[in-house]
């Protein structure tokens, strides 16, 4: 703080200096040379080649074995089980965690600690120990019922014949997910202004078109990101699925391995590209979503890859002409 | 000024019966009467926490009052009348009751996903009063009056504070309510934005719309107001013409408020 000061009381005590110094042409100013970045990135290239080299050539990873299992029926579908599960459990998530959500800004107490309650219990219990006590439930239960408690029932179900896998796996990884999506939906909600809430209100704006059309839109902007980073995470879970004995992509890689133990290398990474393709998959739609939220949020909307592809094109162009001119 | 004759035969645009309000043990409001005449123009005035706001926002009912009633048009808001008690009506009721009640908030409160259009058209269409093309041609009207029909396509946020607060003007007259409540409408704003919002509430008060005003603008109050209401400490310590109560105050404390902010 005193610096500044200083030099300020300094400058207006001594005159200018004798001689002015010549006045500076209009002109651009030389950037500041940075030759740590220059080293790191040369590291990090050479890294990144040997990395690539040892997975062209290393014979450990056997791409002939992983070409020819890439796009075998077993893969596929094992690859088909994974994204149903995946589907459902995300939708059936989503739906409760809304509701959840709901609930924990109830006006009712009741309706706050049950959603509470549920959100805690459910991120505390390891998704695989609620993916197999669900298996074992129709062992606990042999028929669940709808009506009143204590009282008669209206439908009766047989467990034994209601839990398939399928059913098991789906209704695991729903419960577990509704209990993040809950919080990611909450956190999305409570993000938009009070303003908001009171600006549809004084309008008169009916109960559902607030939800629906004014609060919803707005919160989904930080519930997007958080959700498809949840997804993410629900895609690889659906792994666990194959502890209940459904065959998904791992679990149909893990079968294929047990069989061919030699293979198991190269199942292995038939897997992982897989998986990899699948969240790819899932950032891009995520993109073009962020984007269509963003509406009236910014000032201008992010640019698609394409259009950013382009302005870069054309901005080195400019810069190339600008050095050659110089 | 002009409904003063009639003022006895209709009834008030808006009448506030002994309201009482509470946040926690801090008394807001304490026991406040006031009666507004159809087309009458009242400002309010007094120092921060006095209960201005929430007044205004006891009036359409977002704040409910703990003792006390308010009707406007001679509708009781919020409340219904069931022998001699008061009980709560349902949301939806309420509801239907601001649509009656303009309300322009200090900081906009625009619903920045939505068009300046959309923001005017939403609340016609959403609330079954007109249909979609309806409900746009009466926006474009609206934006217009306002000086805003060229932006009708652009998201608020792309516009200045007092822009957007001529469409929140727009947004409440879309409703064809019967009062308009003001909280502070330019207190958010740039100094040289000031002008262009008074001036639109001004076309509102001359064209006989019922407006209750809250704000600091001593000298805009005193073109405007056929009343000002001096607030202070939840109760009401003066009112009268602005000639009156701005010029002649009789009230200890209208004295010291006037000499802080003239």
């Amino acid at each position: 703080m005193s610096r500044p000061l200083g030099a300020a009381v300094s400058l207006a005590e001594t005159p200018p200096a004798q001689s002015p110094p010549t006045p500076l042409t209009a002109q651009r100013v030389q950037p500041l040379r940075r030759p740590g970045r220059w080293i790191a990135t040369a590291v990090v290239l050479v890294l990144v080649a040997q990395i690539a080299h040892s997975l062209a050539t290393n014979p450990f990873y056997q791409w002939g074995r992983f070409r020819y299992w890439f796009l075998r029926p077993t893969v596929l579908d094992g690859l088909l089980v994974t994204l149903e599960v995946a589907a459902l459990s995300a939708a059936l998530g989503l739906l409760g965690g809304v509701l959840l959500a709901l609930a924990r800004q109830s006006g009712s107490p009741v309706l706050r600690a049950v959603g509470w309650t549920y959100t805690w219990l459910f991120r505390s219990v390891p998704l695989i120990v609620v993916l197999i006590f669900l298996y074992n439930f129709s062992a606990l239960y042999k028929t669940v019922s709808l009506g009143i408690p204590f009282g008669p029932a209206f439908v009766t179900f047989d467990e034994s014949r209601l839990a398939t896998d399928m059913t098991v796996a789906v209704i695991g990884l729903s419960l577990n997910e509704a209990a993040y999506a809950a919080e990611v939906v909450r956190g999305g909600l409570l993000s938009v202004d009070q303003g908001q809430h009171e600006a549809a209100a004084a309008l008169g704006l009916p109960k559902g078109y607030q939800f629906t059309r004014i609060v919803l839109p707005q919160a989904l902007r930080s519930i997007v990101p958080n959700y498809v980073n949840q997804l993410i995470g629900l895609v690889k879970s659906t792994s666990l699925v194959f502890y209940v004995s459904l065959l998904d992509l791992f679990g149909s890689v893990q079968t294929m391995g047990s069989t061919y133990p030699g293979d198991i290398v190269p199942l292995l990474l038939v897997a992982t590209v897989w998986y990899l393709i699948l969240t790819s998959a899932v950032s891009v739609v995520q993109y073009y979503v962020e984007r269509y939220f963003a509406r009236g949020a910014t000032r201008a909307l992010p640019p698609t890859p394409l259009q950013k592809a382009r302005a870069g094109l054309s901005g080195f162009r400019a810069r190339l002409r600008k050095e050659a001119a110089v | 000024m002009t409904a003063t004759a009639t003022a006895q035969a209709a009834p008030a645009a808006l009448e506030v019966h002994d309201v009482h309000k509470w946040y926690g043990t801090h008394r807001v409001l304490d026991g406040i009467d006031l009666t507004v005449r159809p087309g009458e123009v009242t400002v309010v005035i007094g120092p921060s926490g006095s209960g201005k706001s929430t007044l205004l926002r006891v009036v359409n009912h977002l704040e409910k009052p703990d003792i006390g009633h308010v009707s406007v048009g001679g509708e009781l808001i919020g409340v219904r009348r069931v022998g001699g008690r008061l009980k709560e009506l349902g949301e939806r009721a309420i509801l239907a009751q601001r649509g009656r009640i303009g309300f322009v908030f200090q900081n906009f409160n625009l619903f920045p996903h939505l068009t300046v259009l959309d923001n005017v058209a939403a609340a016609p269409v959403a609330t079954g009063r007109l249909g979609r093309p309806e409900a746009r041609e009466l926006a474009r009207e609206l934006l217009t009056r306002v000086g805003l029909g060229d932006r009708t396509g652009a998201y608020p946020r792309t516009l200045s504070g007092g822009q957007q607060q001529r469409v929140a003007i727009a947004r409440a007259l879309a409703l064809r309510p019967g009062i308009i409540l003001f909280d502070e409408p330019t207190s958010a704003l740039d100094p040289e934005l000031v002008g262009e919002v008074l001036s639109v509430i001004k076309d509102l008060a001359t064209s006989g719309t019922t407006l209750l005003i809250v704000t600091h603008e001593i000298g805009f109050a005193r073109e405007v107001a056929d009343r000002i209401v001096f607030i202070d400490g939840g109760r009401i310590a003066e009112q009268g013409p602005p000639a009156e109560v701005l010029d002649h105050p009789r009230h200890e404390r209208t004295r010291d408020f006037l000499a802080r902010v003239l």
